[in-house]
């Protein structure tokens, strides 16, 4: 912006130079001590003895068997909620049907539960003392206190986050582009991969992105179906519990640093998908 | 006027898609909360009611809700605020502090807690201030508090700013025109533009808050009857194999969160019949 002319008078839609300075003022220094601090606070007490302390507290068994078994829990219920939430918005934008804002409403339930009610809900359907749960457990599966509860538990609380970016976007576009290829000739899955995939590709990735975040790092419902057997059913954000509440700070704050650097990759990865494909996610994420 | 359940349509993949949306959402989702409802009809509606209306349930229901709806109050004025900064004003870092307001979305709950406490425990940075001067902030209520203000933070800001960048310049204008002072005219025609936004960022955020365990379990203290908050509660039940309990509790709670959506859902409605957008 080059800005020659000296004197500028002020618009009528604009609010004074002073009150202007104090909003984004007070809007710095709320975030500065609601936000940054604590991110801040991750780093610092991690590296209180130095960072050799803190890497070195990540590369035990536990921690690396924690970290493992985060990856393995995000590599399982990521990809499943993506191809639910392409499938629904497949089918909630592309058909007319009756009970569709019922529906999104039930896709949306999710957000509004309380993770701790939602591991509830699973360690009472498949705990060992219910009817489904008592008999798999006779057949040999464990589902709570084990791996398949805590993927459960995750894919619950992310649920809707894939759905929910692309539905507004798939209503947005319509489906003259998908009908156009179908007259041309093309089979379902060709206008499904070459027509509705590139258009929703960036907004899909946005979804997948968000649900990642929240899955690796959700902590209430998994508590409740994990058990916390340490080397086993122990995600990383139930070993930061188990460390803290042991008093062994350092490691826990070191890994809670190490998702505190995955969640500020998420937000940066994030950012610039706004700005680069602002045209291509839904209008809410457009700023 | 039978109108089909399903329209024709010669989209392909009806039965794929409609059957993979409904198979999962029944298996992750809506079976899930119907075992929670089955082992509450089965423990009988007294019971429920014997296990919820004990001083400690109710504390801890009250607890959760009071100190959500102030944090999610205090969320509102300033994510009003701030989606305001964010959207009309051009300064150096915005997009820095566009970035920061989903922090509280990105960074697990466990994360936030354990910061928090740091920050806010008697020697932390911000606690040994606050001990100066009298004040206790972790492991009482206001410990609570931040951190519920913590996770509802982005709620507000997120579903105001594209309402923002939706007004006309005109309005004001004519507002300006018509001899309004600036003030008059954020406060007239300005916030009831915003107001169901912002009711909706509000509700959202109280839902949130209620919910949470994560971000508080840390710095709350967790004394039963003074900082022991209902999610905590479950836990506790089911520790201790008290699976009916902690579905009663559950189910309390199950309602509580119900009742938030649907009053989510009226504010749109309403604002869409008043307004024409949400």
């Amino acid at each position: 912006m080059s800005d020659i002319a000296p004197i500028r008078f002020r618009s009528a839609t604009e609010e004074t130079p002073l009150a202007r300075w104090a909003l984004i003022g007070i809007a710095f220094a709320g975030l500065a001590v609601l936000v940054f601090a604590p991110l801040i606070a991750v780093f610092a007490e991690a590296l209180v003895q130095g960072a050799w302390a803190a890497v070195k507290s990540l590369g035990n068994r536990d921690a690396l068997s924690a970290i493992k078994l985060t990856l393995i829990i995000t590599a399982i219920a990521v990809p499943l909620n993506a191809a639910f939430g392409i499938a629904a918005a497949w089918f909630i934008t592309k058909f007319d049907f009756r009970g569709k804002a019922f529906l999104i409403t039930l896709i949306d339930l999710p957000f509004s539960v309380s993770p701790v009610v939602a591991g509830l809900c699973i360690v009472l359907m498949f705990g060992s003392n219910s009817l489904l749960g008592g008999w798999l457990v006779a057949q040999g599966y464990h589902i709570v206190f084990a791996l398949p509860g805590i993927v459960l538990a995750t894919m619950f609380v992310t649920f809707p986050f894939v759905a929910r970016e692309l539905i507004p976007v798939m209503i947005e576009q319509g489906r003259a582009e998908e009908e156009a290829a179908l007259t041309l000739g093309a089979s379902g899955w060709r206008t499904f991969w070459t027509v509705t995939i590139p258009n929703i590709r960036w907004a899909l990735l946005y979804g997948v992105l968000l649900c990642n975040a929240r899955a690796m790092g959700e902590f209430g419902a998994v508590a409740v179906v994990s058990g916390k057997i340490r080397g086993q059913t122990a995600t990383m954000p139930i070993t930061i519990e188990m460390l803290y509440n042991e008093y062994l700070s350092v490691a826990a704050f070191s890994m809670a640093a190490v998702l505190a650097l995955l969640a500020l990759v998420t937000l940066l990865l994030k950012t610039l998908l706004e700005i680069r494909h602002a045209d291509q996610l839904s209008a809410q994420r457009r700023h | 006027m039978g109108r089909p359940l399903i329209h024709r349509s010669p989209m392909p993949g009806l039965g794929l898609s409609m059957g993979v949306t409904l198979t999962m959402l029944s298996l992750v989702v809506l079976l899930p909360i119907g075992a929670l409802l089955w082992k509450g009809a089965s423990f009988g509606l007294c019971n429920i009611w014997d296990t919820v209306n004990r001083e400690r349930v109710w504390a801890a229901l009250f607890l959760s809700f009071r100190l959500s709806f102030f944090a999610a109050l205090f969320n509102l004025v300033f994510g009003v605020m701030l989606a305001w900064v964010l959207v009309r004003y051009r300064f150096p870092g915005r997009r820095i502090l566009d970035a920061a307001v989903d922090l509280p979305f990105a960074l697990p709950t466990a994360v936030a807690g354990i910061a928090l406490t740091a920050l806010y425990a008697p020697n932390g940075v911000f606690g040994s201030l606050a001990k100066e001067l009298g004040w206790k902030i972790a492991y009482s209520q206001w410990g609570i508090f931040i951190a519920l203000v913590f996770v509802g933070l982005p709620f507000v800001t997120r579903t105001v700013q594209p309402v923002i960048e939706e007004i006309e310049r005109e309005v004001e204008e004519a507002s300006a025109t018509l001899g309004a002072t600036r003030l008059y005219t954020l406060r007239r025609v300005i916030l009831p533009m915003l107001a169901p936004a912002a009711m909706t960022g509000f509700a959202l955020s109280l839902a949130r808050a209620v919910g949470e365990y994560g971000s508080v379990i840390f710095i709350a203290g967790n004394i039963p009857l003074v900082t022991e908050i209902a999610p905590l509660l479950i836990v506790i039940q089911l520790e201790e194999f008290n699976y009916d309990a902690a579905a009663s509790i559950g189910i309390a709670m199950l309602l509580i969160s119900f009742a938030l959506l649907l009053v989510i859902n009226l504010i749109q409605v309403w604002s869409r019949r008043r307004i024409g957008y949400v």
